[in-house]
Formats: structure tokens, sequence, C-alpha cells
């Protein structure tokens, strides 16, 4: 779990996952990588670059949190969540989260379930710089104890 | 007592500055740290019912109770994503 500056590696997550459900219960029979993009459009408007920016101490202590969800939730899988910050060029990554499990079913859950609650209750903001000004995106007030925002992240990750 | 509160992301930018000290009673909420700020940075008062705040780097309650040196932050909705994301 981290908050970095620099470019991201799916890969580096993938063999991390991939080598802990390796050496845990079954084994690993799965892995599930999701790596979020800079998108070049906004609502029909062109986007030139983003810059995220994240209170820190506070992400780290979210991604731990959503660490432990998942290991209560899917004891058998296991999960590596990067985030990015700092200025982003179009197709860049700003997320990366890869998920490992004995089989695929929990893989691709974990891996949906992570990204739901990285969206919810991770504190970093997007901030969006168009050809003709600027927009801060803002979605979910970030509450880990929502019990709601939780069973909505389950919901998804298990349709 | 005295707090030093943390402003992110479009709270930082409409108050103009990262962090400030906040002078408040002893007792004082996060709450009551949060109409101090909102009283010497009006143009953060729309914001009332859409900040999550945290003491100390961790997530907390408008109704906690802040101590003399606690770091209070203040934070926007977090950037979210899809649409119909709650």
């Amino acid at each position: 779990m981290a908050i970095v500056s620099g470019p991201l590696s799916i890969e580096g997550l993938t063999a991390v996952v991939e080598r802990d459900a390796r050496a845990s219960g079954e084994g690993c029979g799965a892995v599930c990588a999701f790596v979020g993009v800079v998108r070049a459009t906004h609502q029909g408007r062109p986007v030139r670059y983003l810059e995220y920016e994240a209170y820190e101490p506070l992400a780290l202590r979210a991604l731990a949190r959503i660490d432990v969800e998942i290991a209560a939730e899917w004891p058998a899988g296991h999960v590596a969540i990067h985030h990015r910050v700092g200025r982003l060029a179009i197709g860049e990554a700003s997320v990366a989260i890869a998920a490992a499990s004995a089989h695929r079913a929990e893989a691709f859950q974990i891996c949906r379930y992570a990204i739901e609650r990285v969206k919810q209750i991770v504190p970093v903001w997007k901030h969006e710089f168009f050809e003709d000004g600027e927009a801060w995106v803002e979605g979910t007030l970030a509450d880990p104890d929502d019990a709601g925002a939780r069973q909505l992240a389950r919901d998804r990750a298990c349709a | 007592m005295r707090v030093t509160v943390r402003l992110f992301a479009r709270l930082r930018d409409l108050a103009g500055r990262p962090a400030l000290p906040c002078d408040v009673p002893v007792g004082a909420s996060v709450g009551d740290v949060w109409r101090a700020v909102v009283a010497a940075h009006a143009a953060l008062e729309p914001f009332g019912g859409s900040v999550s705040c945290a003491v100390n780097e961790d997530f907390a309650r408008m109704t906690t109770a802040v101590a003399e040196g606690d770091e209070v932050a203040f934070l926007p909705p977090v950037s979210g994503g899809a649409p119909a994301c709650r």
C-alpha cells in the first residue's frame, strides 16, 4: 500500500500479490489487475492534464483499512494498491491495484471492492485542468465507518 | 488553546492557505474548530455540510474533542469517480 509520486508499475504489484497468495492456503490461482488512467475528456471537455493531491498519512491509514476489510471478507485473498499523486498526463496511471487468490472469482471481487473503497474513503483529490479552466472533482464524503458505503462496494464487487 | 488546522484541495484554494493556527476554548470539538475557521474564511461556509475531518492523522467526527497542539484536518469530498458512487 503506497502513495507515490512517480510512475506506477502494475507488474510490481501483481508479482507481490502472486507471491503472497502462493505462500498461503491453496496457493495462487488467479491475479486480477486494475489500472486507472487519466482520461482525455471530462463530460465532453478536453482535459490537458490532472493533478492528484493526497493527505498522505491519512491516505495510508485508509489504504491499510481497506486491506483489513479485504482480509476479513476474503481470507484467502491478497491485495496491493498504489495511488499516484502530482501532475499526470493523459494516459498515465493514477491508481494501480492487484488482487490475488486461489480462484478467479475472489480475485475479481477483491480488485473491484478495492477500487470502490479507494474512491470512497482514501483522501486523494483530483484537480482537472482544461484548455479554458480548471475544476476539482468531488465525489464522496470520506467516512470509513459508513456501513452503507461499504455494503455498496461489496455489492458492486459481488454483482 | 491552539490547534493547527490543515486544509486540502478546494478548501485550501478557497482559504488561500494550506494551514493555519486556530484558537478555541478548552473542551472544544472539531465542529467548534470548523466554525472558527469559517469565521476567518467566509468562503468556506458553503462547505459546512460536506466536509469530513481528521484529528492527528486519523479520521474523526465533528463531535470529536480536540486538545492543545492537535492537528485538525478538513477534507472536501474525495475524488469519487463514476457518477452515482453513492
